[in-house]
C-alpha cells in the first residue's frame, strides 16, 4: 500500500524524523515503554523462577491456606492492571498530545 | 504441551441431559447467524471482509479480544488442571495474561498505525515487499493451522463430554458441523460478523463464569481459604491413595514442574512462548485493525486485559470449586477428565440446566476461536500471497475478496478433516506450538521492524525461517513426538506416536522456546549486520507513522 508513496512525500517525513519534536516524542515513548516491558518481563521471570526453584518459599503459608506463592501470583495480576491503567493514563494524557503537535507539523508542510 | 490436555475420549457416561445441551448450543448458533446476517448488509470491499472497515469501538474491540484469546483449553482446560494440580494450573494464566502487556506497550498501536490489512503490511513496509510476504504467510499459516486443529480437535472430543456421544461417526459429524457453521458465519459476515459472534460469545463466557464463582464463594462465605480447605479435605477423602497423599500439595507450586531440573528447564521454555508468543498470533494482531485509530487499539487492549485478567481469577475458584464440591475422583472418572471439571461444578451448582448452558458456551467458544483464525489466514492467503506476491498488487476488490472467500472455504475443509484426523491423536501440544511459532518466527520481526533502524529483508527472512524451522523442527525431535515412556496400563506412549517402539527423539524438552525464541532474535541481528540495504526514507516514513498515527485511514493513504 505504501511502496509508491510519491518522494516529497517520503522526504516529508524525513525532514518531520529529523525535528526535535518528533526526536522528544520518540525519546518520551520510548523512555515509558522500554523500561517498563523490561520490568513486567524481569518480574514475571522472577515469578517464574520463585515458583519452581524456591517452591519452599512459595509455599510458605501466611494465614489460613493462602500462600506466599498465591498472593506473588495475585500481585502478577495486579501490576498487570496497573501497568495497564498507568499507560493507559499516561498515553492518553502526556503522549497523545505530543504525537498530534509533530501530526499537525506534517499536515503543515502538506500545503507546499 | 501438558498443560492444556487433550479431550480425552474415554466416553462411557455423562451427566445431565444431552438433548438439552444440544438444544443450547444450537439456539446459540441459530441467534448468532441471524446477527451476522444482518450486520453483513451489502457488498463487500477487501477492507470490509479483513478488518470491518476498522468500524469497531475499542470498547468493542476489546470484547471480542478476549472472545477470540479465551479458548476452550483456557475454559475447560485451566479450570480442569486447578482442579487437580492446584497452583500448578494457575501459573499458565498469569503467563497468558502477562503476554498482553507486550501488545499493549509494544505492538498494538505501532502496528495499528503501520498497517491496513495483515500482520505482512507492517514487517513488509520499509522492506522488500515480495520475500517478506511470502515468508510472513508461511509463518502466519502455520501458527493459525496448528491453533485451528488443535480448537476441531478439540470440538471432537468435547462432544463425548458434553453430548453423551462417543461413536467415532457422531465426533466426525460434530467436527464437520462445527466447520461448516465457522464458515458460514466467515463467508457471510467477513470480520464484522466474526467480530459480532466472538462478542456474543465473550460476554456468556465471562457471565457463566461470574455466575459459577459467586456460586462457589456464596457456599463457603465468601472465603477463598474456604474453598481451598474444601478442595484439600475432598482430595483427601479420595479412594485414591495417590491423590489422598498429595491433597496439602494443590496449594503448593512445582507438583508439576518442580520434580526434575528437565521439567524446571521445560516450565521456562513454556513460559517464554506464552508470555512473548501472544504478541505475535496473527488471529490477534488482526483484531487491532478492526478500529479505527492507534487510540481505539489501545483501548481495546485495555479492555481485553480487564477482562481476560478478570476471567483467569474467576478460573482459579472455578478450579478449587469443581476439586472441593465434585471432587478429584468423580472428575477423573468422568469422561474427558480434568476437561470435565468446570461442566461438572456448573451440574453440581445448578443441575442439568447450569451444565446445558456451560456446555452450550464451551461450544460456541470454540466456535468463535476458529472463526477468528479462519478470517486471518484466508486474509493473509488473499491479501499477502495472491494479492501481493502471485498478481504483484493488480488485482482488483472483487477478485481480492473473492480469493479470500475461496481461502477460507479451503481452510474450513483442512480444518474439518484434519480435524477429524487428529481428534484421536495427542495433538493438545499444537497450542503451545503456536504460541512458540508465533514468539519465534513472528514477534522478533515485528519488535526490531518497529524500533531498530537497522534492521532489514535479510534479518527480517533469517528471523522468521530460522524461528518457524528452529521451533517446529525441535518439536519433531521431541518428547511430544515420540519417546515418552509407555503408559503400564495401556502400553501406549504418551507422545503423538503412541507405539512406544518408535522414539527418534533427541531434543530434551517438550517446549523449543527457550531455544528458537533466542535464536530468532538472534538471526534476527545477524542477518541485519551482514546485509547493506537500508532505506532512510521508508524507516522515517514508518517511524513517523508509527508513533504519530499520521496517514492512517483510506483518506490519507496515498
Amino acid at each position: 500500500m505504501s511502496n509508491t508513496a510519491p518522494t516529497d512525500a517520503g522526504d516529508r517525513y524525513v525532514a518531520v524524523q529529523a525535528t526535535p519534536e518528533f526526536q522528544a516524542l520518540r525519546k518520551k515513548f520510548r523512555g515509558f515503554v522500554f523500561p517498563t516491558t523490561i520490568f513486567f518481563l524481569a518480574w514475571y521471570f522472577l515469578y517464574v523462577f520463585l515458583s519452581i526453584f524456591a517452591q519452599g518459599f512459595m509455599n510458605t503459608f501466611l494465614f489460613g491456606k493462602i500462600t506466599i506463592g498465591l498472593i506473588l501470583g495475585v500481585l502478577q495480576f495486579v501490576t498487570t492492571f496497573g501497568i495497564t491503567f498507568i499507560y493507559a493514563r499516561w498515553a492518553n494524557t502526556k503522549l497523545d498530545p505530543a504525537a498530534d503537535a509533530v501530526g499537525a507539523q506534517l499536515d503543515g508542510m502538506k500545503g507546499h | 504441551m501438558t498443560a492444556l490436555p487433550a479431550y480425552a475420549l474415554a466416553a462411557t457416561t455423562t451427566v445431565g441431559n444431552p438433548t438439552l445441551n444440544i438444544a443450547i448450543f444450537v439456539t446459540f448458533v441459530v441467534i448468532t447467524l441471524g446477527v451476522v446476517i444482518k450486520v453483513a448488509s451489502g457488498k463487500k470491499t477487501a477492507e470490509q471482509y479483513y478488518t470491518a472497515g476498522g468500524a469497531f469501538s475499542g470498547r468493542q474491540n476489546g470484547i471480542a479480544i478476549a472472545g477470540d484469546y479465551l479458548s476452550a483449553a483456557s475454559f475447560l482446560g485451566i479450570a480442569g488442571s486447578i482442579a487437580l494440580q492446584g497452583m500448578d494450573g494457575f501459573l499458565y494464566s498469569i503467563g497468558f495474561l502477562v503476554a498482553w502487556l507486550v501488545a499493549l506497550l509494544l505492538v498494538a498501536e505501532p502496528l495499528r498505525n503501520t498497517g491496513r490489512f495483515t500482520m505482512a503490511d507492517v514487517l513488509a513496509y520499509r522492506l522488500r515487499q515480495r520475500p517478506i510476504r511470502i515468508a510472513v504467510s508461511v509463518s502466519v499459516l502455520c501458527v493459525s493451522l496448528f491453533y485451528l486443529l488443535a480448537q476441531m480437535a478439540g470440538a471432537g472430543g468435547l462432544v463425548s463430554l458434553l453430548l453423551g456421544v462417543s461413536g467415532e461417526t457422531a465426533q466426525n459429524l460434530v467436527i464437520a458441523v462445527v466447520g461448516a457453521v465457522m464458515v458460514t458465519y466467515v463467508l457471510i459476515g467477513g470480520m464484522k460478523g466474526t467480530t459480532w459472534v466472538q462478542i456474543i460469545k465473550a460476554v456468556l463466557l465471562i457471565s457463566a463464569a461470574a455466575i459459577m464463582t459467586v456460586w462457589v464463594l456464596g457456599k463457603y462465605g465468601f472465603s477463598l481459604s474456604d474453598v481451598f480447605t474444601g478442595a484439600i479435605d475432598k482430595a483427601k477423602a479420595s479412594k485414591n491413595p495417590a491423590t489422598a497423599k498429595a491433597a496439602e500439595n494443590l496449594l503448593h507450586y512445582g507438583t508439576k514442574y518442580g520434580k526434575t531440573d528437565l521439567a524446571k528447564i521445560d516450565f521456562i521454555s513454556l513460559s517464554m512462548a506464552l508470555v512473548l508468543g501472544t504478541a505475535g498470533l496473527p488471529h490477534v494482531l488482526q483484531r487491532f485493525y478492526t478500529v479505527p485509530t492507534a487510540r481505539a487499539a489501545r483501548k481495546s487492549v485495555e479492555w481485553a486485559i480487564w477482562l481476560i485478567g478478570g476471567f483467569y481469577l474467576l478460573t482459579l475458584v472455578i478450579g478449587f470449586g469443581a476439586g472441593a464440591l465434585v471432587g478429584p475422583d468423580a472428575i477423573n472418572a468422568a469422561p474427558g477428565k480434568q476437561n470435565s471439571a468446570a461442566p461438572m461444578l456448573a451440574f453440581n451448582l445448578g443441575g442439568s440446566w447450569m451444565l446445558g448452558i456451560v456446555s452450550g458456551i464451551a461450544f460456541a467458544t470454540i466456535l468463535a476461536v476458529v472463526a477468528g483464525l479462519t478470517i486471518t489466514a484466508s486474509a493473509t492467503f488473499a491479501h499477502d500471497l495472491y494479492k501481493e506476491v502471485f498478481k504483484r498488487g493488480q488485482s482488483t476488490q472483487e477478485q481480492e475478496v473473492k480469493m479470500a472467500r475461496i481461502a477460507a472455504i479451503g481452510i474450513g475443509l483442512v480444518a474439518i478433516f484434519g480435524g477429524m484426523l487428529a481428534k484421536s491423536q495427542n495433538i493438545a501440544f499444537l497450542v503451545a506450538l503456536a504460541f512458540a511459532v508465533a514468539a519465534s518466527a513472528n514477534l522478533p520481526t515485528i519488535v526490531y521492524s518497529l524500533f531498530w533502524k537497522g534492521f532489514n529483508t535479510r534479518g527480517a527472512l533469517w528471523s522468521i525461517y530460522g524461528g518457524l524451522i528452529s521451533s517446529i523442527g525441535l518439536i519433531i525431535f521431541s518428547p511430544v513426538v515420540s519417546g515418552k515412556a509407555a503408559d503400564p496400563k495401556t502400553g501406549l506412549s504418551p507422545s503423538m506416536v503412541t507405539n512406544a517402539a518408535i522414539d527418534f527423539h533427541w531434543f530434551p524438552l517438550d517446549n523449543p522456546g527457550l531455544v528458537s525464541i533466542p535464536l530468532a532474535f538472534f538471526l534476527g541481528w545477524l542477518g541485519s549486520k551482514l546485509s547493506k540495504e537500508h532505506n532512510a526514507q521508508k524507516y522515517a516514513e514508518m517511524e513517523v507513522r508509527s508513533l504519530t498515527g499520521h496517514g492512517v485511514g483510506p483518506a490519507l493513504d496515498h
